[in-house]
């Protein structure tokens, strides 16, 4: 990867499809996770876009971030929407009503849009084949109404609806397994990715999009305000969050899984939690309870991939 | 020349739009409107309709696809009925507010609990606010011709709106009629290419449907009430090339033996059928009765019931829905609201009646008639009747 990181700054684009000048909190890796997706994507994309964070930020009207057409209609259904554009296409060049060509028909939403109210949608879009590529930007809560919980919310993490208090260690639940659901769904493509990797990043990007077939990436967007770290470490808690095995980087590649970056030995996740302070409540013991349920799903994730 | 059949009315929904050549079809099943989209997927398989048929997992999945595809310019059309509309609630807000002419048929069902598939007016009213074009049918040719006009309306570029014709559930969806299909070269010239003005396009980007604040939000819903009242000019010249070219004339208020009526019954929908029958009874007898049938539900016709009603002494309107702890029903109050600033008006009696399927015949019409003209007389403490329940 250090070979990689040393040639390919001189491919990417400088050109900014997700302009700056929007409304994004200081220090948002999701607005970064955008742009470098963004880079990765060119000119020939239809994005849509379901309620949610990067929504409101990149569209007060009459402005807009968007330098490619953009679409948001509902919190919910965007995998639909995208399923709508994408036969739209199809059938009016079949028609000759208009010029063949490669669009690529991007889907973006949060965690919440994704693993709680657009599951079903999702779901349905994946099932039936459409041609596109869904990316799940994971905040881990409904940061755009307030930090809360939702089913990608990490154990132990303090929100607004799941508050740590007297009797409660916060969130109490693990973290929904979105890519694993996505995987079941024998798509041609699923990944992890993490714009701390920026070009693990935007070569997963543009390998969804030219998929043949529904691929689903699911990007970790560290968020200073919801998970209450300093404005300057998105980048760092994201690596954190890597190499201490939380959010491990992979691909299922026709059903195949692969680990794109692997570490003999994991940092502790205490190194990744004690910088936010959505976890600064924990007890050692549940502290250690994480550490033991992230080894585990590593080593299933090692014994899937090799 | 034009091809007489006779054929169920669902089916005869799926010959319109394939002769309207749709390019997507998003459909989830539900009855009573199962037929129509069991259609439009066999005329897909054999080839005989060249669409993207995409069989959605859920009614609100079936309009957000729609929204999607018109958005990039594709002619667009759905069905549903009852829960089905009630799960595309806040879809169908987004299509209009966004101007994009999504076509659809409801059958009109009844809403649950407890649960009925049969036909009222319920789920009509629950997504009257939603500023979708609006338009009733009585019979199969009526569907069938109205399909075929809403194409042509929503996609006009001075109207670029949804519109939703509404069949009853069962009593038309289910029926077999002789329906009059016209020639394809007719409908090929009566509605032009879909030409959407500003589609999601890489070589030319846009950005739909932007997070309005306070500052802009109103204007939006302004500008979009405006249009609405507006399409109703095209909806009219549309009503009246249709006419010229294939010689069936519809408008927002049908009148029938209403002229000289002293008495005038309301309704919408496939009862206006059975009630005319009564009307004819009871003309018969010597009786002053006449109908007025509600066919533009949305943009709503103020001046043309006016106009219609201003000879009467009495008006009975019967709606096949019930406006919970409110006026009873909801066109009854629309036209109470019409007429109350006109110093020579009917007095209005409001009857619910017909609900999940109950039927109302003819000789039920007579008695809401007859009840309707004693209660003008004598008066009633009710705020509206209710016709054909056990209490």
């Amino acid at each position: 990867m250090e070979n990689y990181a040393v040639f390919v700054p001189r491919l990417v684009t400088k050109k900014e499809n997700f302009a700056p000048g929007h409304r994004a909190c200081i220090g948002c890796g999701e607005a970064l996770a955008v742009r470098l997706a963004c880079k990765a994507l060119g000119q020939n994309v239809i994005i849509a876009n379901a309620t949610g964070c990067i929504e409101i930020i990149s569209s007060q009207l009459p402005y807009t971030s968007w330098r490619i057409p953009w679409i948001h209609t509902l919190f919910e259904n965007t995998a639909a929407v995208a399923s709508g554009i994408e036969s739209g296409l199809k059938i009016q060049m079949k028609k000759g009503r208009m010029a063949q060509q490669e669009i690529r028909i991007i889907a973006i939403a949060g965690d919440g849009g994704t693993s709680d109210i657009g599951l079903q949608a999702l779901s349905g879009a994946l099932e039936r084949g459409h041609n596109f590529l869904y990316i799940c930007f994971d905040n881990e809560a409904y940061m755009n109404t307030g930090v809360q919980r939702s089913s990608a919310t990490p154990f132990g993490a303090s929100t607004t609806t799941s508050p740590a208090g007297k009797v409660s260690i916060g969130q109490v639940t693990w973290k929904k397994n979105m890519p694993a659901i996505a995987a079941a769904h024998d798509i041609p493509y699923v990944a992890t990715a993490c714009p701390s990797y920026p070009f693990d990043l935007m070569a997963k990007v543009a390998k969804g999009a030219a998929a043949p077939g529904p691929a689903y990436i699911h990007i970790l967007s560290p968020c200073p305000t919801g998970w209450r770290f300093a404005t300057d470490l998105p980048v760092k808690i994201g690596r954190l969050a890597v190499e201490t095995g939380i959010f491990p980087l992979y691909e299922v590649e026709n059903g195949t899984y692969r680990l794109n970056l692997d570490f003999s030995k994991l940092r502790p996740v205490v190194d990744y939690m004690k910088l936010q302070g959505r976890f600064r409540h924990l007890s050692e013991d549940v502290i250690n309870e994480i550490q033991q349920r992230v080894d585990a799903e590593y080593t299933k994730l090692k014994e899937r991939a090799s | 020349m034009a091809t007489k059949m006779g054929i169920e009315v669902s089916v005869a929904i799926g010959e319109a739009v394939r002769l309207a050549n749709a390019d997507v079809i998003a459909a989830y099943p539900i009855t009573p409107q199962t037929h129509i989209v069991e259609h439009l997927a066999e005329l897909v398989a054999n080839g005989e309709l060249d669409a993207q048929y995409i069989p959605v997992e859920s009614e609100h999945s079936a309009m957000s696809a729609c929204l999607g595809a018109s958005a990039v310019g594709a002619r667009t059309f759905t069905a549903t009925a009852g829960q089905g509309l009630e799960l595309m609630h806040e879809v169908l807000y987004v299509a209009s507010s966004m101007r994009l002419p999504v076509i659809m048929t409801v059958a009109n069902r009844a809403l649950s609990a407890p649960l009925s598939v049969w036909g009222d007016h319920s789920d009509v009213m629950a997504v009257r606010d939603t500023g979708w074009i609006q338009i009733f049918t009585e019979n199969g040719q009526e569907v069938v011709d109205n399909v075929l006009c809403a194409f042509r309306i929503g996609e006009d570029r001075r109207v670029l709106l949804p519109v939703m014709i509404h069949l009853d559930g069962f009593h038309l969806s289910h029926v077999i009629e002789p329906i009059l299909f016209p020639e394809q070269s007719e409908v090929d010239r009566f509605i032009p290419p879909n030409q959407y003005p500003l589609p999601l396009d890489p070589n030319k980007p846009v950005a739909m449907g932007d997070f309005g604040p306070p500052n802009i939000y109103f204007e939006t819903k302004w500008a979009q009430e405006i249009n609405l009242e507006a399409a109703k000019e095209v909806i009219l010249q549309c009503w009246d090339d249709f006419g010229n070219t294939i010689q069936r004339y519809y408008s927002p208020v049908e009148c029938y033996h209403s002229e000289d009526a002293k008495v005038l019954l309301l309704t919408m929908g496939s009862f206006s059928e059975t009630a005319m029958t009564a009307i004819d009874k009871m003309r018969g007898d010597g009786r002053e009765v006449g109908l007025i049938r509600l066919r533009l539900w949305r943009p709503f016709p103020f001046e043309e019931i006016r106009q219609a009603v201003r000879n009467a002494e009495v008006l009975i309107v019967l709606d096949r829905a019930l406006s919970f702890g409110g006026p009873g029903g909801p066109v009854c109050s629309e036209v109470k609201s019409a007429l109350y600033g006109d110093d020579k008006r009917p007095k209005v009696i409001g009857f619910v009646g017909g609900l999940g399927g109950r039927d109302i015949t003819p000789a039920g019409f007579e008695e809401i008639i007859n009840r309707g003209i004693e209660i003008s007389r004598r008066g009633s403490t009710r705020e509206f009747e209710i016709f054909g329940v056990r209490e």
